[in-house]
């Protein structure tokens, strides 16, 4: 079997979930091969993680410098991985990162990019979901290879340890002219919370939770189900909640299980951001709100009544039984 | 100082859009088209670095004729000139063509400092094109911005993404993608709108941009779209209104549909 290519998403200690979600989208298409850029002794660090979902060899390219430089370390080491590997295909996460990540990889080696896959079939057709969930497209690369950026949470990750090879990339030295380097970083303050894109419940405020101690009920609910917290731009932009919860258009493409939308109307702009979520619940005073529409099950009542409620019962039930 | 903004005409996000059933691209004559709003921020952040460091600010755009409304709205706005790349032939072209004849457009501009550009754009959503033109242009790319400065011939940045925050620094030449969390964009006034009017707008098409490739090469498409299909609106299901046992009645469906 041809190898697929997996670019790892790590913070140096810890292999993200995605990345394992690649690797089972990998073996539809070949052996996953997992590409690690990072310090050195990184790739050693994660090995055993990425053999026990599947991962057949290894590619470590590391360098002091690696991680002080934005994606160009990342591009590099694909395009130095790929050139000795030949592989079928190149899979990245579809974050910020990732899909800048195989957009400038896929301009170098003049290969065919898809962008947002959340399925991919065995002869490397890929199923995307487009203008904020209103058609599904299969498409297909037809020329140069295949650098598909899958959505996170589209694949389930699976174990399946097998014995991974090791072999070392030599990455070539950033050139300083032509990358920004990082020179600081601040983590997201999520506490014990899943990440918004990979979460299978999300609990969204909007406008309606009134403030930033509204959102208080918000992320009470979220953690009573064990769930992300998101905004819309409405709450967002009043600062009710920071900018990198948003959900929607121009923030964050959701679609986890169970989407519970609270004290928001329902505007296109955040349905394209949560359409695709399996179950949707909304809460909204108004009757007429345009989110109560499409909810599978929608509560005309008030959010402040209706959402510590549920959180306390969701607490209750789990410690009954 | 010499800062390319790249913008983009798109689809009124307001408004139904459509894929033309012929070729699966975006049915133009029935959508509602508008600057597409992250890039007005790109602009008003040229703008901004004009008032205060002083500098010649070129508005790029490609696509069809219309796309013509989006580079005099930029120039209404206080840029100076305008490029607009129009060729038939790049109709429906991908991520990475897209990016190709951008920085080519780029190329043809004079000593450029600062490119600037929307980190996304409402219709495209693959958020890949800044950073492929910075890629193709060998500058560094400082994307996804919430805060530009710009000072002895640096340029600092605070991105924002989901996995945190950072901050970034490079020397210029350098290419920046803002989000819409960067500033307000200012409105056009009438004088400027009047202004608009008599700045200079240059059209090329491939044949300017490239002139000793063949076309085949670059057009070469490399991805097909096979199939698209409108997916189903979402019913409305279950509702009730709150009599005070909303919330508990809710536990019940969820531990039905196993979400809890
Ligand atoms: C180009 C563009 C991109 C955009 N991108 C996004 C995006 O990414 N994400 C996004 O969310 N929006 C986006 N928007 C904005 C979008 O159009 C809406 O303005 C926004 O989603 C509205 O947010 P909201 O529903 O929270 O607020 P509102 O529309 O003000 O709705 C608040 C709702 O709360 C209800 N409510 C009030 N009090 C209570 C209560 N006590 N209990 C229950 N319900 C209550 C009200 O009935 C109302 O329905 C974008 C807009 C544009 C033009």
């Amino acid at each position: 079997m041809p190898d697929v290519l997996v670019l790892v998403d790590h913070d140096g200690e810890r292999v993200h979930k995605s990345t394992y979600e690649l690797l089972t989208a990998a073996r539809r298409l070949g052996d996953p091969a997992a590409v690690v850029v990072g310090t050195p002794g990184t790739a050693a660090r994660l090995k055993e993680a990425l053999a026990r979902h599947g991962a057949t060899s290894v590619y470590a390219a590391e360098s002091p410098e690696a991680g002080e430089f934005l994606s160009t370390p990342a591009v590099d080491a694909l395009e130095l991985a790929v050139r000795e590997v030949s592989p079928a295909a190149v899979l990245v996460s579809a974050t910020t990162d990732g899909k800048e990540v195989a957009g400038r990889l896929a301009a170098r080696l003049d290969a065919g990019l898809l962008v947002d896959a959340v399925d991919l079939d065995s002869s490397g057709v890929a199923t995307q979901v487009v203008f904020g969930g209103s058609y599904t497209v299969r498409s297909q690369v037809t020329h140069g290879l295949p650098v598909i950026a899958v959505r996170p949470g589209s694949f389930e990750s699976e174990e399946r340890p097998v014995e991974a090879g090791e072999r070392q990339l030599a990455l070539p030295p950033v050139d300083r002219a032509a990358s920004a380097r990082i020179t600081a970083r601040r983590a997201v303050l999520a506490g014990d919370r899943p990440e918004l894109t990979e979460a299978t419940v999300v609990v969204s405020g909007g406008r309606g939770v009134a403030g930033a101690d509204g959102f208080k009920v918000v992320e009470e609910l979220a953690d009573a189900l064990r769930g992300a917290v998101g905004a819309s731009r409405a709450a967002v932009d009043a600062g009710y909640y920071p900018h990198q919860y948003q959900v929607g258009q121009t923030g964050k493409s959701v679609s986890p299980q169970l989407y519970i939308a609270l004290g928001i109307s329902g505007a296109i702009q955040h349905l394209a951001g949560m359409r695709t979520s399996k179950t949707i619940v909304a809460v909204n005073k108004d009757p007429e709100a345009p989110i109560l529409e499409l909810a599978d099950y929608a509560v005309v009542g008030d959010l402040f009544a209706v959402a510590p409620q549920l959180a306390q019962e969701v607490a209750a039930r789990r410690e009954a039984g | 100082m010499n800062i390319v903004v790249l913008v983009k005409q798109v689809p009124d996000t307001a408004a139904e859009r459509t894929l033309s059933e012929a070729d699966h691209t975006l049915d133009r004559e029935n959508a509602d088209l508008v600057l597409d709003e992250i890039n007005e921020r790109a602009a008003e952040e040229a703008l901004m670095l004009k008032e205060t460091v002083g500098a010649e600010v070129t508005v790029v755009s490609m696509g069809p004729g219309s796309a013509l409304d989006a580079i005099r709205k930029v120039l209404a706005m206080g840029a100076d000139r305008g490029i607009h790349i129009c060729d038939d032939r790049l109709r429906g072209t991908d991520v990475v063509t897209t990016a190709k004849v951008l920085a080519a457009a780029v190329r043809t501009v004079e000593d450029v400092d600062l490119v600037l550009a929307g980190n996304a754009t409402t219709d495209g959503q693959a958020s890949a094109v800044p950073a492929i033109v910075a890629d193709l242009l060998g500058l560094p790319q400082l994307t996804h911005a919430r805060e530009l400065t710009v000072d002895a011939g640096r340029v600092r940045a605070e991105r924002e993404a989901e996995n945190g925050e950072a901050t970034l620094d490079a020397p210029l030449p350098a290419l920046v993608s803002v989000t819409e969390k960067i500033n307000e964009p200012r409105y056009p006034s009438f004088k400027g709108i009047m202004a608009a009017k008599r700045k200079p707008v240059e059209t090329v098409d491939l044949d300017d941009l490239f002139p000793d490739v063949d076309d085949t090469g670059l057009l070469v498409s490399r991805t097909h779209v096979m199939e698209a299909v409108p997916r189903p609106a979402r019913a409305a299901g279950i509702r009730v209104t709150d009599d005070g046992s909303a919330g508990r009645r809710l536990v019940d469906y969820l531990i039905a549909q196993k979400l809890v």
